[in-house]
């Protein structure tokens, strides 16, 4: 009755074929949608699982027609109630490229002004029969709230508050791979205003998760109340934490800081934390300086800085758009939660 | 096996339990090299040929047909990989997650494309597969080679060079490797 | 239905009588709006009397809410002095005192007045509280003795702290020739300013803008300082931090003339429960670290915290569906109180009652008809705890217009059976009759 099958069976056919790991998105509801909606959903297993289907998008970029119909008949809705031209513009053309249909909804366009609930927006919006929502909201939470009242699509969070911003920190880990090979082992510095920053937020608990050490660089009053709990060090002196990090993070500073008394002056600023010149020469060489945009130059890093070669922040934004195709065919196209 | 029974099966569920070897490793070495032969002689050699094979299973396969077309002609035929994952048409019926990046050596325009894959069953993959290759360039040809064909067509395609053809149940599963091939059953896990 | 007195006599029979005086196994005869009788086996005392069984439960003085938010008038969507007495009723108040951030605020005796009205026909007594400042603008002083002169015995401008030290200091010397007292809702604008939860652990991991416990603070410390100055009373609401409540203790073991209250969310509830971003456990104060919340209970046990009182806050299912930084901050509490305090303070119950009855009773004024000692002649306002049923928590079937509930779902011990208003029941085995 049994007949022998060699080890060396062709790989996904044979017994020996595991089952594949599907990346653990987060289900607001028992047997609902799959979400992304924090990095904290993700495990190690989940964000390399990205990454490694990010490859296959970045060669799809490189074709000549960059271009697959893994979406077709798909509709992708960006609800953007806090301007972001950059990454609305990125999942659209992440969305547009795998051929699903893209709409845009933005708070100066909508009715949101007249008075419209927040539910009320979201329902309206769902009931057009569309599969997944990009949210970029000012409050943290409201991809959590929008998970809760849809039933059918999927949320993806666009950035929510202070809190995470999920699709850059994977488009971060992303970059530093491509250009260092891997996380482990890294010495990650993130620089700037972590107190007010998703981006921080999300890129601690991203690198973290993937074997890279982080240290934020700040001023008392730019960092969280408290630290408990995030697993980083802490410093007051950028000179004495560039000559020994592989990556140094810059995040971009608001203007309005000044008013609430956070910092005296931008001058001051520039001067004790911003990467200037002659602080650049204190990195190693090939250290990568990154940054999420958009850049204040001369505040946060000197124009020359920002376009030294060690300057990944242009590759960041390329390789933003195939994390975000990575993201959106796994959550609708790749049919993982199908499994028995 | 229906698109939708596919969840099922290995190597996302299911468990294949082999049954009878209907091939060992000398038919398959000769099969391939009878293939092999074929391709030189249908091309009137192999000027413009270039071989892909299918990934994940149609990838061995291409690569010991290439080597076998290489050391009959002389000559290196140019050999490539590609990924359909993204061209299904089940998507979102089973999971579907590409196994590796796909890898075009050349521009395909003008050049005859041998696809190569281990088992031609309801032609779906090969239907995405012409997708796929049409955002490559405009070739002269697309023909096909597989190791196995067990019938079962839904859609018009046949394959040009076939190493065995092998009646089956739909419910049943074939695994190839450059070990054999065996015929079995998927049992649920 | 509630035209005229009631005037069926009640007999609440098999319980055990628990009051300031002390605790007793007793039926208790009610006729015209006072208790006639309390005694063993009066079952024969009246024929045609509306028996109420209390076998296992406790009879106790009705309830007394220092702080509950009515929302009428001006926000009749989230409640309304009907519903939120119903509510109150249903959890064993028989009085509460309604906040006075209304639309328009009771700010002079016209408003107060509307609300002692709509009060009348209620299922609890409707105590008012008047704003110390005109509009609660923090400003201009309220016409306290206009107010004070319809009954209304506490100030607040709650839901704002008075903000001018100056003027918190006029206020509390003014109030102290008219026998009333002050309220405060502690908050120090400036530190709180922009922030939505408990500024910690949980809002830096969560983003969102927090509050630190010391806006509280500062300001319990600058208002003993300005009641000793004015040597006023003070009463502190909802307070919250380990310190607050520390400042208050060691003030009472001064001479301070100052009284606190907390509410049940600050002993039951975290800070942790806002990682579901859910607005339902948006609160102001804010919900507090472990820390905190043991500081409340340690508080409760030892007397620096005088009563329980709900901040029973209701707002309207649309309004609360916003964004965390733009919901209002508030929840249910009136239907929940006594059921929290059972189950999560290790309390013997005639100190339960003392705070959740007679000790708010004498802060509010109230004590001649709420509170007192359950003997005859007494006004027969009193409710009957079953103290040993569990029950879950349904946010759908309360009776509060609105639906802001935190505690839906979960399973609590303790609960109000019968509560009779004035000699008529107006709760008979958990259902309102009115």
């Amino acid at each position: 009755m049994t007949a022998t099958v060699s080890a060396t069976a062709a790989p996904g056919v044979g017994p020996a074929a595991a089952v594949r790991p599907a990346a653990r998105l987060s289900t607001a509801k028992p047997g609902g949608r799959r979400h992304l909606l924090s990095i904290a959903d993700l495990d190690r297993e989940g964000i390399e699982e990205i990454l490694r289907l990010t490859d296959m998008f970045v060669e799809v970029s490189e074709r000549p027609i960059p271009r697959v119909p893994a979406l077709r008949g798909k509709t992708v809705v960006s609800l953007f109630f806090e301007d972001s031209t950059r990454t609305r513009l990125s999942f659209e053309m992440a969305a547009k490229r795998l051929s699903a249909d893209t709409m845009s909804f933005s708070v100066s366009t909508s009715a949101v002004k007249k008075g419209e609930s927040l539910r009320d927006t979201v329902e309206t919006i769902e009931a057009m029969g569309i599969d997944a929502i990009v949210v970029r909201h000012s409050a943290a939470g409201v991809p959590w709230q929008i998970a809760n009242w849809t039933e059918g699509a999927a949320v993806i969070n666009g950035g929510d508050g202070w809190h995470e911003h999920p699709t850059q920190a994977l488009l971060d880990c992303y970059t530093i791979r491509q250009q260092r090979g891997r996380l482990d082992g890294q010495r990650i510095a993130i620089v700037g205003d972590i107190r007010h920053s998703r981006v921080a937020r999300s890129d601690v608990l991203a690198f973290t998760a993937l074997g890279a050490s982080v240290t934020l660089v700040a001023p008392p009053t730019l960092l969280p109340p408290t630290l408990a709990g995030w697993p980083v060090e802490v410093s007051h002196r950028l000179d004495e934490v560039l000559p020994s990090c592989d990556v140094v993070y810059l995040l971009r500073l608001q203007r309005e800081r000044m008013q609430e008394a956070l910092l005296p002056s931008l001058r001051e600023y520039t001067a004790t934390y911003g990467l200037t010149r002659q602080r650049a020469r204190l990195l190693v060489p090939g250290a990568l300086i990154m940054h999420p945009g958009p850049v204040n130059r001369g505040v946060e890093i000197a124009a020359e800085v920002a376009d030294q070669p060690n300057s990944v922040i242009t590759r960041q934004v390329r390789n933003g758009v195939a994390v975000r195709m990575a993201v959106l065919y796994l959550l609708l196209g790749s049919g993982v939660d199908l499994g028995v | 096996m229906a698109e939708r029974e596919r969840a099922l099966a290995p190597p996302y569920g299911g468990l294949f339990v082999p049954r009878t070897k209907v091939m060992d490793p000398d038919d398959v070495k000769r099969a391939i090299w009878r293939m092999a032969h074929e391709i030189i002689e249908r091309n009137h050699g192999t000027d413009r040929v270039v071989l892909i094979g299918l990934q994940t299973g149609g990838v061995p396969i291409g690569g010991r047909l290439a080597e076998a077309v290489d050391s009959v002609s002389g000559v290196m035929v140019p050999i490539g990989s590609l990924d359909v994952a993204f061209y299904r048409d089940d998507i979102g019926l089973r999971p579907v997650l590409p196994e590796a990046a796909t890898h075009i050596p050349v521009d395909l325009t003008g050049k005859t494309v041998v696809l190569v894959d281990d088992v031609l069953f309801t032609g779906r993959t090969v239907r995405a597969a012409l997708n796929a290759l049409s955002d490559y360039g405009r070739a002269r040809a697309v023909q096909l080679a597989v190791m196995v064909d067990r019938g079962h067509r839904e859609l018009p395609i046949r394959p040009d060079y076939v190493g065995k053809n092998l009646p089956t149940r739909r419910d049943e599963m074939v695994d190839v490797s450059e070990e054999g091939v065996v015929l079995g059953d998927v049992m649920p896990r | 239905m509630s035209d005229g007195p009631f005037n069926q006599a009640v007999l609440i029979r098999g319980g055990t009588v628990v009051d300031a005086t002390g605790k007793r196994v007793g039926d208790v005869l009610i006729r015209n709006g006072v208790v006639e009788a309390v005694g063993l086996d009066l079952d024969d005392a009246i024929a045609g009397a509306q028996v109420l069984d209390a076998s296992g439960c406790i009879v106790g003085p009705g309830l007394v809410d220092l702080h509950s938010h009515l929302r009428e008038p001006g926000r009749e969507e989230s409640e309304t002095v009907e519903t939120g007495a119903r509510a109150a009723a249903l959890g064993g108040y028989t009085a509460v005192v309604a906040m006075p951030n209304t639309d328009p605020p009771i700010d002079c005796a016209a408003v107060a007045r509307q609300v002692f009205e709509l009060g009348a026909r209620a299922t609890c007594e409707v105590a008012v509280a008047g704003a110390i400042t005109v509009g609660r603008a923090g400003k201009l002083l309220a016409p306290l003795a206009e107010m004070a002169d319809l009954g209304i015995r506490l100030f607040t401008d709650d839901g704002n702290g008075v903000q001018d030290a100056r003027l918190m200091r006029r206020a509390l010397e003014y109030a102290s020739a008219l026998g009333v007292t002050l309220a405060q809702h502690c908050e120090d604008s400036s530190l709180a300013a922009g922030g939505h939860m408990h500024e910690g652990e949980w809002s830096s991991r969560l983003g969102i803008p927090g509050q630190p416990g010391e806006a509280e603070e500062l300001m319990v410390m600058r208002d003993l300082a300005l009641s000793r100055l004015t040597r006023a009373p003070i009463h502190f609401l909802h307070l919250s931090t380990a310190t607050s409540l520390q400042m208050v203790r060691v003030a009472k073991q001064g001479g301070a003339r100052v009284t606190a209250e907390v509410a049940p969310h600050h002993f039951s509830l975290t800070d942790a429960a806002v990682a579901s971003y859910d607005t339902v456990f948006k609160v102001n104060p804010p919900l507090r670290p472990p820390a905190d919340v043991a500081a409340v209970k340690a508080a409760l046990a030892d007397g620096t915290a005088d009563a329980i009182a709900t901040d029973h806050a209701p707002h309207a299912q649309e309004d609360k569906e916003a964004p965390f930084d733009q919901a209002p901050p508030g929840m249910l509490g009136l239907e929940t109180a006594l059921a929290l305090a059972v189950t999560e303070l290790d309390l013997p119950i005639e100190r339960l009652l003392a705070l959740l009855s007679w000790q708010p009773a004498a802060i509010a004024g109230l004590a001649g008809r709420h509170g007192g000692p359950i003997v005859a002649g007494a006004a027969a306002n009193l409710c009957v705890i079953d103290p040993e049923v569990t029950w879950v928590v349904d946010a759908t079937r309360l009776a509060s217009r609105s639906r802001n509930c935190p505690y839906a779902g979960r399973t609590l011990t303790g609960r109000v059976r019968h509560t009779v208003l004035r000699g008529e029941p107006v709760v008979i085995d958990g259902e309102a009759q009115r």
